[in-house]
Parts: structure tokens; sequence; C-alpha cells
């Protein structure tokens, strides 16, 4: 099984600053791979990276075997790889309705029968067609993050990049997401590369994953390592602790 | 126990073009120098009880309550200047994000003094050495430098801490942290929670905790109150906590993905209308 993307000595600067400092990952297809790390980690820069949203000053991506350069990417990469971001209150147009804001992709793609594809793509989400016409403050933050994975998806990728998807969300309403991520990848197999703070819900989602600290991967090991405690690193024993939550001293 | 706190049938209503928006429709308990966790979902009414105990609801809501009591003053009918004085004295308060609660434009050090200046009558020398002090209480490594820089000069963690500092320094009686940890990063949190965690025990005050995350509460907290829709649906001793009898409080706790556990689907919660009657 051939890569579905491949980074390679990856680095990422800012002016002085080196925000990944050679770092290589290897996703292969139809896998889901974690990134975890605390802010300022390089874990989300690393997905911005593949996107196109960050300067890259040496090393190499590659999806499918095919290399990207620069910060231009084709179209035929966004029909390929799309991007789900964070806060769903700030990546979604405020004054444009939900059937406006999933109209955009299939424009830019030149995506015929838009009536049906979006009609579909609110279905495969949980969402009626009664959120159709409505703009993004009618909703709650978990409508809006599924809308955002409903943009995403209505172009047809083949690799989703997750950037913290639940982290702006309420525990319960978590559990409702991550559900339907997971449901979703097993009906179109697709490969995630997911990014998170929170061990639980990275080893939940993701068969493998990396640790990341000061732009660099730390270690790298499987969700059922992680689980048994087969953990390397210091760093990574400390993150275990602290998803633990609090003990009263 | 002596009782710091009497909250009894606190409701807070929005009136808005379409009608009364209820945000919290009847919640009483009593508090006295313990630990008390409110939990809920988002829009359950839990920061606004808090907020409205505080009296910091904004001017078109409308609070009221059978008794809101404060160590003998009553809150519902206090006075704004009194309210004022209560405030940030000896009712004091955390907020979520340090990056929004903390004024930009003013050194961490000034905000400190001016908090204690507010409450007390103390010299500029006198408030600076004791605003270093806390500082140093809240574990800053180097007051010194800290006190002169501005907030977007410091990570979330240390404006967190800088926060609790900002608002322990005039020895309040009552504490009331609304998600304090929410916005900081999974090691930074522990951090916050023993610094608060000492303080709280060592300075005996009485303490709600605000936040969405039960299991967090439930180690933190003696005491939790579980909020649905305005209302209290469970009351339980932190201890008790796996013998929860509403169905909403066990939603909220196992719909956390947690490591080594394999459960695929995660269990959600099927929000049931008889819950919010």
């Amino acid at each position: 099984m051939s890569a579905a993307l491949e980074i390679d000595n990856l680095s990422v600067v800012y002016d002085d600053f080196h925000a990944l400092k050679d770092v290589s990952i290897a996703v292969q297809g139809g896998e889901s791979f974690g990134l975890v790390g605390e802010s300022g980690s390089g874990k989300s820069t690393l997905l911005r990276a593949v996107a196109g949203l960050a300067p890259i000053s040496g090393g190499a991506i590659n999806i499918d075997g095919e290399a990207l350069r620069g910060l231009k990417r084709s179209k035929s990469f966004y029909r390929r790889v799309q991007m789900v971001f964070q806060d769903p209150y700030g990546s979604l147009h405020p004054r444009q309705t939900i059937d406006r804001l999933l109209l955009e992709p299939l424009a830019i793609h030149g995506i015929s029968d838009s009536e049906t594809r979006i009609a579909r793509a609110l279905d495969e989400v949980g969402l009626g067609n009664g959120f159709r016409f409505r703009y993004p403050h009618q909703l709650s933050g978990g409508q809006r993050q599924r809308v955002a994975i409903a943009r995403a998806l209505i172009v047809e990728p083949s690799i989703l990049l997750l950037d913290e998807p639940t982290s702006a969300l309420d525990a319960s309403v978590q559990a409702e997401v991550l559900n339907l991520l997971e449901q979703i990848r097993r009906d179109r197999k697709l490969t995630f590369v997911m990014v998170s703070h929170d061990l639980g819900v990275v080893t939940h989602m993701c068969e493998r994953l990396a640790v990341m600290r000061n732009g660099a991967v730390v270690e790298r090991l499987t969700s059922r390592a992680l689980a048994e405690g087969a953990v390397h690193e210091d760093y990574t024993r400390n993150l275990m602790i602290a998803s633990k939550g609090f003990v009263k001293a | 126990m002596t009782t710091l706190l009497t909250v009894d049938k606190l409701k807070v209503n929005y009136p808005t073009r379409t009608g009364v928006i209820e945000a919290v429709r009847g919640v009483s308990f009593t508090l006295g120098k313990e630990r008390l966790g409110i939990v809920g979902e988002s829009g359950s009414g839990k920061s606004q009880t808090g907020r409205a105990i505080m009296g910091l609801t904004p001017k078109h809501g409308i609070v009221t309550a059978d008794k809101l009591d404060f160590n003998g003053i009553d809150l519902i009918n206090a006075s704004a200047g009194e309210r004022r004085r209560l405030r940030g004295k000896r009712i004091a308060m955390i907020l979520q994000d340090p990056k929004y609660s903390l004024d930009p434009v003013m050194t961490i050090g000034r905000q400190i003094c001016e908090t204690l200046r507010t409450h007390e009558k103390v010299g500029k020398a006198e408030a600076r050495e004791r605003a270093l002090a806390m500082l140093e209480a809240v574990q800053i490594r180097d007051p010194q430098r800290v006190f002169d820089l501005h907030p977007h000069e410091v990570s979330g963690g240390m404006g967190q801490r800088a926060m609790i500092a900002m608002m322990l320094i005039a020895g309040p009686e009552l504490l009331i942290a609304d998600e304090p940890t929410s916005a900081l990063d999974v090691t930074v949190q522990l951090d916050v929670l023993k610094i608060m965690d000492r303080l709280v025990a060592e300075r005996g005050m009485g303490l709600i905790f605000v936040s969405h995350d039960l299991r967090l509460v439930s180690s933190f907290c003696d005491r939790v109150i579980v909020m649905y829709a305005g209302k209290i649906v469970e009351e339980l001793a932190a201890a008790d906590l796996k013998h929860a009898q509403h169905p909403y409080t066990q939603g909220l706790l196992n719909c956390m993905p947690e490591i080594g556990q394999n459960r695929h689907p995660l269990p959600v919660l099927d929000r049931r209308p008889e819950w919010a009657a």
C-alpha cells in the first residue's frame, strides 16, 4: 500500500522562528493518523503546510506520490484534500446561508447537480433540509461544525485534514461529532489526519499517532501501545497524566 | 458549617421581541466554606447562575429570587454601589479566557494593584509589594519581570495565573470560577488547578466551579450540581458520582473518549423533553 500523504523533512520558518523542524510522517490510504501536542508544538502548522496555508522552507510533501511545490495548490489538489478547522464560529461566512456556503465549493470545481448534492451533504451530516436556508448564527456550535464537515465532504475528497475539530464543543456534542466523523470515514473510506491536544480523542479516533513538541516529532506510536503504557518519552507520559485529569493532593 | 451563600429559587429572564428567554428557572442551593461544582452543557444556565450571584447580569436581564443572601447581605435588594463594593472584595470571579478578561493596555502589575487599591487603603509601594507576593503565590517564577508585562506578552497559563492573583489579592470569601481552565492546554490546566486548589484551601474560601467537564469538576469539588435547561436535575457528592441517578448526568459522564477504552460509536445523550420540565 502506498502512502496517501507523505511528509519528508518538512520545515516551516517564520522570520527567525522555526515552527516546524524536519518533520517526517507517512499516512497510508484509509488510515486515521493523529498529531498530539500542546499549543505551539507545530501540529496545526503541519496541517496548514499541507493545505498551502503555511510557507514551506524545506522538505517535501507528497500526496498519492505526487509532489507539492510552494504555496500554490491546484484545483485537483483541493478535490482530493479538504480541511475542517477548529472554531466553527470563525470558519463559516456569517453573512451567507448554509445553502450558499455549500454551493461555493461546487461552483469552484464546476460540479453540476448542486441541488441534490447539497441536500445529500446536509443529510449525511445529520442536518435536515430545514437547515439549508439558515444563517450560521442561527445554529449551535455542534451544528456549525457539522456544516463545516459537510462543506469539506461535498467535493468528495479522499483525505480530510482535521484541526481540533471538537475542542470548541461541549463534551456531549463532541461525542456526536466524533461518531459522525467515524461513520463518514467508514462509509467513504477516507484518510484522516487529525490534530488534537486531547489524547483521549486522538486514541479514540486514530490507529497511529505522533507526539509533537517545539516543532519536532518526539515520539511515534500506535494508540494501542499508548493505551498499554508502552511509552518511551517522558513528554508523552506527562501528556497522559494530564489527560487523566486533576487529582486532589 | 456556617452558610456563606443561600440561593433560593433564583431565576434569570431575558425578555426579547419573540418572548421571554428563561435562562435560569428556579435554582436553589446553599454554600458554606466548601467547593461546589456547577456542571451542564452550553445553554444550561450554569454561567448565568454564577453571573447573577456576582451581579454581572446584563441590564436587560431580570434576576429574581426568593432569597439571594451572602453573609447576611440581601443581594437582590442591594444597591448598585453596595454590590460594587462586594465585587472583587468579598466575591471574586475568574473567567474563562485570560486573553479577553485582562485589560490589554495595562500592565499585569498595575491591574493587580488597581484591584487592591480599589478595595483597601494602601500606598503605592505597599500595593506593589503585595502584588509581587501574590504573583509569587500563583507560582510565577519571575514576578518582577511579569509585573511590568502586558497581557499579550504572556502565555495563556501565565495570564490565567495573573488573573487568579488579581482575584485573590483582596482576600475574597467567595470565589466563582467560570471555566477557568477550558482555554488552556491540557498540561497547563493541571498546574493552574493545583494553584487554585492550594490557595482555596489555604485561604479558606467558598468556591463555585462552573464547567462543562463533569469529571474535572468532580475531581476538584466536594459537591456537584448538574444543570439542564436552567434547572438543577441532580445534586450529589463528588464521591458518589458513580451512583448518579439521572440519565443526563450518566450521559455526561460516559460521553468522553478515554485512553484504552474501545467504544465505537461513543454513547451520546438522548435528550428527553421531560428533563426540561
